[in-house]
């Protein structure tokens, strides 16, 4: 992607976004509501068109090799569509031909098994269940097995049996080759499964790195000391990032420095109640990223 | 070609599916009007000599029921899309501008044609029913088919919601097609509403279509073709230029 913009009307839902996401990547998407994610895709998936800027996948342009583009492309919407008068079966039956494939049945077995439809292959999609429906959104985009799978929001309204065998069934997908793109408002997902990760903000992508990286740049551990009602000791004061639960947060950048400052405390004579490490989180960057920081 | 054939296919289960409401209940809304006017109007109207009242309906009512089918049948279908979104399972994969067009075209055609049929199906129990040129019948089937279609691939699009879909059909969809000579000839019309009618287009398609079934009617076929054609294949290019154009379909 280079330099794209996109205008609704007056809102500047994306300004200026450049991206590349290599073949075989897993890769993420992050940013709050309305940041231009959706956008992003709707304009790889043709759904809209830029106002500025290009963008290629498999190194087709998305607009003047628009049918090459899309045939590389599989999007799962973010939106729960579907349509009331087909069954499942025959959504993906459907959804097959439009890629120009007339047989495609032992694929459709496999997607339908592999996320858990099989036994709903003939019902109607309107009697499907929200997260059934969600899952059949995600074999409509697999049926032409894409290189590049779009997923926005997979994961939203589906039950947590279900996200596992879910992500490891596009684990699988990613293992065998396909370029992943996925956005999600459950971070941890994020920070388990993708290499990289992408935030964007009011349509600027504010952050861009490996998620080991991002994680490990933010540098930031936390030491969380319960001591009561006795007054922190003048020597932590510097560290102390403020309360949570009546407990002291405290920095704690290096590992090694525990023993100093338990150390301090025993020495100051202040006894400790309980205490607590914690590691930051994609949520913590994330957060920080927003609050303008940078990561 | 395997996408269009799919699409096609999609298309047409959609309206065989609800058969009831979009095939029966149309040709059961022809046949009260055929039961009706022939009622009221056998005894006191002979339009041309030797053809029943009843007889000269029938083509006018088979044509009036094929085109609001055709149109009910585009413009419904997209609508839904729209506003159900799933619209984007047909906008999402590498179907060309032109299979879109011809899949909902021909499915429109399909449609109109089988409540068409139905129509007369039911007609040949109420009046003799002769077809003279039936390369008329056909043309002049196709080709106004086509132009309704197109209408509604259009007015589809064009419509953010039913209540739009619903102004097109009742003000202009409604007064094209009553109001062309499905009841009457316009030789029995006061001169100005005669030389009013000549601009309606959707009067070529009822009068040729008539001529097709009794050899006889207001204009000529060769004239009304000339009229029908080339409207027919300017909404068939209006239609496609707002596809390619992704007019309300791709932001
Ligand atoms: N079709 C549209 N018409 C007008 N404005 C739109 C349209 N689609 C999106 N927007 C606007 O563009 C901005 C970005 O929206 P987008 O849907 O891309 O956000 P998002 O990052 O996907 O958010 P979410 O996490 O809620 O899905 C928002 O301000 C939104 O209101
Ligand atoms: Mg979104």
């Amino acid at each position: 992607m280079r330099g794209l913009e996109k205008h609704y009307g007056r809102v500047h839902a994306l300004r200026g976004v450049d991206l590349d996401i290599a073949e075989g990547e897993f890769f993420a998407l992050l940013g709050p509501n309305g940041a231009g994610k959706t956008t992003l895709i709707s304009l790889l998936a043709g759904l809209a068109r830029a106002s500025a800027g290009s963008a290629e996948i498999m190194g087709f342009d998305v607009t003047r090799e628009y049918r090459r583009a899309r045939r590389a492309l599989g999007v799962v919407p973010q939106e729960l569509v579907y349509d009331p008068f087909f069954t499942v079966r025959e959504t993906l039956v459907f959804q097959s031909g439009y890629y120009g494939l007339r047989d495609n049945r032992a694929w459709i077995d496999e997607l339908l098994a592999n996320l858990g439809l099989a036994d709903k292959a003939d019902a109607y999609t309107r009697v499907l269940s929200g997260g059934m429906k969600r899952r059949l959104l995600v074999a409509q985009a697999l049926v032409h097995k894409p290189p590049v799978i779009v997923l926005d929001e997979p994961t939203a309204g589906v039950d947590v049996e279900l996200r596992q065998s879910l992500w490891a069934f596009i684990r699988r997908l990613n293992q065998q080759g396909h370029t992943i793109l996925l956005t999600t408002h459950y971070l941890e997902e994020a920070e388990t499964l993708c290499e990289r990760v992408a935030m964007l903000k009011e349509g600027r992508v504010v952050a861009l790195d490996r998620t080991a990286d991002l994680l490990r740049g933010a540098a930031e551990r936390h030491l969380l000391l319960d001591i009561g009602q006795q007054p922190l000791p003048e020597f932590l004061r510097a560290r102390l990032k403020g309360m949570e639960d009546g407990r002291h947060v405290l920095d704690l950048p290096d590992f090694s420095e525990l023993e100093t400052i338990l150390a301090g405390l025993r020495a100051a004579g202040i006894g400790v109640r309980d205490l607590a490490l914690r590691e930051v989180d994609l949520e913590d960057v994330f957060l920080k990223v927003m609050r303008g920081g940078r990561a | 070609m395997t996408g269009f054939m799919t699409l096609l296919r999609k298309e047409i289960l959609r309206f065989w599916k609800v058969l009831l409401q979009t095939i029966a209940a149309p040709v059961l809304t022809a046949l009260l009007y055929l039961l009706i006017f022939s009622h009221v109007l056998e005894a006191h109207v002979q339009v041309y000599p030797g053809v029943s009242y009843t007889a000269f309906l029938m083509p006018g009512l088979i044509m009036m029921s094929m085109m609001q089918n055709a149109f009910a049948n585009s413009s419904s279908s997209l609508i839904q899309s729209k506003i159900t979104g799933n619209i984007v399972f047909v906008l999402l994969p590498p179907l060309s501008y032109l299979e879109f067009f011809l899949a909902y075209l021909v499915a429109a055609l399909a449609r109109g044609f089988a409540v068409g049929v139905g129509v007369l199906l039911v007609g040949v129990f109420f009046a003799d029913i002769e077809m003279r040129h039936p390369g008329w019948v056909l043309a002049f089937a196709l080709a106004s088919g086509t132009v309704f279609a197109c209408i509604g691939i259009l007015a589809g699009i064009w419509a953010d919601k039913f209540d739009h879909l619903a102004g097109v059909q009742n003000f202009v969809i409604m007064p094209l097609t009553f109001l062309s000579g499905v009841f009457y000839s316009i030789h029995s019309l006061p001169a100005f509403w005669q030389s009013v009618s000549h601009f309606n287009p959707v009067f070529y398609m009822i009068d040729g279509f008539r001529y097709g079934f009794f050899g006889q009617g207001d204009v000529d076929p060769w004239l009304g073709m000339a009229v029908v054609l080339p409207f027919a294949l300017l909404l068939a290019v209006a239609t496609l230029m707002m596809l390619r154009s992704g007019y309300k379909l791709r932001h």
